[in-house]
């Protein structure tokens, strides 16, 4: 037998790991490409629902019937990523009876298990909904930490052989003689994992086959390889709330409209969303009558939303793709149905597949068939695993342990670190040397810390990804700087140094959009913290020299040299 | 009954602490009520005058001499540069802190690596400065994830100081958890408690030095993060001098920061020699004015709201961190008296987009005239007998200035003085 086709994947989100991961199961030899760290793109933007399918239950059957079926998958083989919060469609007065009915139907037609509960049955479930909500349907929605699933699958993939590159931009689709051979990559910092100050290069990746997973992204390759792939990026916000108010997804009972879902998350509650095309998928107006809306709308089904503290709020853009003859005008009406693109038959240009559309809690399913095609170009005949073989975390995880005594941990912070690494919690937490936590707000210890800097080079931002540091209340205010010192030894100071900013400025901006009552409060601490104890606004290492003998030695010393004024040998300083 | 006082503060941060003392010791009956923790137990205890001009120039060697350059509205313009000096006497008597001996501000490392400007130190600050040329062994505690020793001292050599130096990370002995609170630390070395180690039980002040003698070379200064004690701050520092034969000194941390909160423990101490009376603990709730003068304040206590009324009033109740000043999606406002707080009506105007970008939240507070009475929207008094001081008052960027503790120290000055002669 000859050596295995190298697949090239596009797009490193949970559609081009779960790709990854499947064909690299299948014995194929597959390197991933990612313009950013893991989930980038849409997939790190999203609500964290894991749906039932009860969502489409009414407009779009197959679609909920692929996610009842996905939904009792995830829970198998991606244990530690999923928790099972169950979900409630709220009816309030107001909202049209005979859709209730409807939704009911439609979730017993496609097999997803729903019950009606009355307002008081509810309430006693979710104690903070509206007084007059009437009743509502009970199905099994669950939150899901999009970022865990994502790194789960790579990491797999990798167990498998795999090649992924992050932070590595595709410049051009290769074609020889009507086919494609592969990629030009741009690597920010070399290949292999991130390391700030590493200089990037070009690379060559020739490939047998090319599978773009960009999602909302794939019109910009598609034009690299003179393809025509018509996304309609539709963006919806989402805002997050500094604690759960549900610890079960809430939808709103009604046909379509914005601002209809809470997910517990973690932590936190997710409040979406809004569905409005958008021309560019990293270009468009992030405004502040959408986080208001989320308020207000979702006030209606839990009240205390209207004066809770949010302490961030973040955009992502769906993928959606329709056949361009349907032609839809409202992006709600565009199926939630992912699309296989086959170039050569579309365009007649070999050796490429696109898959656009779709949704994250089909991701696996999405894998899936376009492995199939791929082998089949191919001509292998290999069996899918991936729904069977459970991810990385999520292998033969019996919970039931004393956390504290077994790593040394408080049981709070020893509970959430073993929820978060599933099955690696034993490999990565055993230590003999000490374990201090690192960040308290999600009760993240340094040998969590530790791991996730093994797995992603120097970004602070992966790591954050990987183990929820630095996204809690104090959105990083008390624990940034102990991220880049848990990175300095590992790195030299001024490659920790640049990743510390890094992390301060992208903290700083889903912020932007939680900057009153109590958040401003916890930003103004932030900023005094940073700035006026750290003096990271106006770091000297980072600026001009200074001339140290002008300032005071000490009592000990005679006066300083210096006279008033402003001591640095090039004159003003800009700050950063 | 209503609690009487010639002078009310309401606030127990350093600017209240400030104004309480200058109003005592100018010879007032004082009164100083405050609520929440104050923001001395987030702010590292080194006492900023200015360090940076608001378009950021600097580090500024001479802080007096570039405050008439400030714009007109600043809070040191308000008070002028001699008052500024006054009040920096005031407080040098009533604390040990250094750095009065020049002008110039000196330049402190951080726990982060960095160097900052500031004009006050405290005394087991001083062997740190960073324009002393003496070779520094920076020393961190393996589970204390607060100060990384080796990164520091590598920034700090990236920032150019003009000496050697070298960290290295120590395991603190004794059997303290990994996340231990600072403060079992310094109660530790306070006491010092035995420890054991190797089988032997010793004081922990030697068995720290012993630790420290192990990678310790020819430094002739050796600096720890922030945890010597908190009571026998300078005996702890004192006896691991002995012992490792080098000057000893604290790089400041954040929260919880015990220089901060030996601050706090000094200035109540020296409010009370004074004769104020204090209560710590209760929210004003409520007031009553009469035309244009506030005549009771009501304090609230296990439930009940009780009176309290002073010929002045004193407001002390800090910026947007401390919550003095408060918002929500629409407006900011001052929560106690509702003074005028002005700012943009869309909320997106408060900000900046980089972090550390000129940020207009930072400049929130209550406008004031010369004698510091805060203002409404028209410029007249909101209340005659009403002033304020420290982070409630606005106009300056404390954080990115670094003007945080001298503009508390000197308002407050200023208003407790003032405050002091009207009932005179």
């Amino acid at each position: 037998m000859g050596s295995p086709p190298h697949i090239a994947v596009i797009g490193g989100g949970s559609t081009g790991a779960g790709i990854a991961r499947d064909l690299s199961m299948r014995g194929l030899d597959v390197t991933l490409v990612e313009q950013g760290n893991l989930t980038h793109g849409t997939t790190g933007r999203m609500h964290g629902l894991l749906h039932s399918g009860g969502r489409y239950a009414v407009s779009d059957r197959a679609s909920a019937r692929e996610c009842i079926e996905e939904n009792r998958v995830l829970r198998e083989i991606a244990t530690h990523c999923v928790e099972m919060t169950g979900g409630l469609f709220v009816k309030r007065p107001e909202d049209d009876e005979e859709y209730f009915q409807e939704k009911l139907r439609g979730c017993r037609a496609c097999g997803i298990p729903a019950e009606v509960v009355s307002g008081a049955e509810a309430r006693a479930m979710e104690p903070h909904l509206a007084k007059d909500v009437e009743k509502a349907i009970s199905v099994p929605d669950g939150a899901v930490d999009p970022f865990r699933l994502v790194v789960a699958n790579a990491a797999s993939a990798i167990e498998h052989g795999a090649r992924i590159e992050t932070h590595s931009t595709v410049r051009d689709v290769l074609i020889e003689d009507g086919e494609v051979v592969g990629l030009e990559v741009e690597h920010a910092s070399g290949a292999g994992k991130r390391v700030h100050g590493t200089e990037g290069g070009r690379e060559e990746i020739r490939a047998d086959y090319v599978v773009n997973a960009t999602g909302a992204w794939a019109g910009r390759i598609g034009e690299m390889a003179g393809v025509d792939i018509e996304v309609r990026p539709s963006k919806g916000v989402m805002t997050i709330m500094n604690v759960r108010q549900v610890d079960t997804v809430i939808n709103r009972c009604r046909p379509k409209g914005d601002a209809d879902i809470v997910v517990p998350h973690e932590t936190t509650a997710i409040l979406g969303t809004t569905d409005e095309e958008v021309e560019d998928p990293e270009e468009y107006p992030e405004e502040g009558w959408e986080v208001d809306l989320m308020i207000e709308t979702l006030s209606e089904l839990v009240p205390m939303l209207e004066d809770a503290r949010t302490i961030r709020s973040f955009w992502g853009v769906r993928p959606l793709y329709e056949p361009p003859e349907v032609g839809s005008t409202d992006p709600t009406d565009i199926t939630r149905d992912y699309f296989l693109l086959d170039h050569a038959e579309r365009d007649g240009l070999e050796g490429m597949t696109s898959i656009v559309g779709g949704k994250f809690t089909t991701y696996r399913m999405m894998g899936e068939e376009i492995s199939d095609h791929v082998c089949a170009q191919f001509g292998i005949d290999a069996d899918c695993h991936t729904a069977d073989v459970p991810l990385p975390g999520s292998e033969d995880f019996t919970v039931l342990r004393d956390y504290m005594d077994e790593f040394g941990l408080r049981s709070p912070i020893g509970r959430r670190s073993v929820e978060r690494l599933g099955s690696r919690a034993d490999e990565v937490l055993t230590t003999s040397d000490p374990n201090p936590t690192v960040c308290t707000c999600e009760g993240v210890t340094r040998a969590e810390i530790r791991d996730a800097i093994e797995g992603s080079g120097s970004d602070l931002n992966a790591v954050r990804i990987r183990t929820r540091a630095s996204m809690g209340n104090c959105q990083g205010g008390f624990c940034c700087h102990r991220m880049a010192g848990e990175l300095h030894g590992e790195y030299d100071e001024d490659v920790a140094r640049q990743a510390w900013d890094e992390l301060l400025q992208e903290r700083w901006k889903g912020q932007r959009h939680a900057l009153w009552g109590e958040q401003l409060s916890q930003a103004a601490l932030n900023y005094a913290l940073h700035a006026t104890t750290q003096n990271r606004d106006r770091d000297p290492a980072d600026g001009d020299p200074v001339d140290f003998t002008a300032f005071d030695g000490g009592a000990r010393s005679s006066e300083p040299s210096g006279t008033a004024g402003v001591a640095t040998d090039g004159g003003g300083q800009d700050g950063d | 009954m209503a609690i009487e006082s010639e002078v009310l503060v309401v606030g127990g941060g350093l600017a209240g602490l400030t104004s309480a003392l200058a109003a005592a010791r100018e010879g007032a009956d004082v009164r100083l009520v405050s609520y929440k923790q104050s923001s001395l137990h987030h702010a590292s205890g080194l006492v900023d005058l200015l360090g940076y001009t608001p378009d950021g120039e600097g580090p500024i060697v001479d802080p007096y001499a570039a405050m008439p350059g400030l714009p007109d509205d600043h809070p040191y313009r308000t008070v002028g540069v001699e008052t500024v000096r006054e009040a920096m006497t005031l407080f040098d008597d009533v604390t040990d802190y250094r750095g009065g001996h020049t002008d110039a501000n000196a330049l402190v490392p951080t726990h982060g690596g960095t160097v900052k400007p500031t004009a006050r130190y405290p005394a087991g600050a001083a062997a740190g400065l960073a324009s002393d040329d003496r070779n520094v062994l920076l020393v961190g505690i393996e589970s204390m994830t607060d100060f990384d020793a080796p990164q520091a001292a590598a920034h700090l050599e990236a920032a150019g100081v003009p000496f050697d130096v070298r960290g290295e990370t120590i395991r603190f002995p004794g059997d303290l958890r990994a996340d231990a609170k600072v403060t079992r630390y310094a109660k530790l070395l306070d006491t010092n408690g035995e420890v054991a180690v190797r089988g032997r039980t010793r004081g922990a002040r030697d068995a720290l030095a012993e630790r420290v003698n192990t990678v310790h070379g020819n430094e002739r200064r050796v600096g720890f993060p922030a945890v010597l004690g908190d009571q026998h701050t300078d005996a702890v520092r004192g006896a691991l001098e002995d012992r490792i034969g080098a000057d000893v000194f604290e790089v400041p941390m954040g929260p919880p920061s015990l220089p901060g909160l030996r601050l706090e423990e000094a200035l109540f101490e020296a409010l009370k020699e004074a004769g104020a009376s204090v209560e710590t603990g209760n929210p004003v709730v409520d007031f009553d004015a009469d035309g244009g003068e506030i005549e009771t304040v009501y304090v609230e206590k296990n439930g009940a709201r009780i009176p309290n009324r002073a010929d002045q009033y004193v407001l002390a109740t800090g910026g947007l961190v401390g919550k003095g000043i408060e918002s929500d999606r629409e407006s900011v406002r001052e929560p106690v008296f509702d003074c005028h707080v002005a700012h943009a009506d869309d909320r997106y105007e408060w900000f900046d987009g980089d972090a550390f970008g000129d940020h207009p939240f930072a400049r929130f507070g209550v406008d004031t005239d010369e004698t510091l009475r805060p203002l409404a929207a028209d410029g007249r008094v909101e209340f005659e007998n009403l002033r304020a001081a420290g982070s409630v008052v606005g106009g300056y960027d404390f954080a990115a200035e670094k003007s945080g503790s001298g503009v508390s120290i000197a308002t407050g000055y200023v208003a407790g003085n003032t405050a002091a002669m009207e009932v005179r």
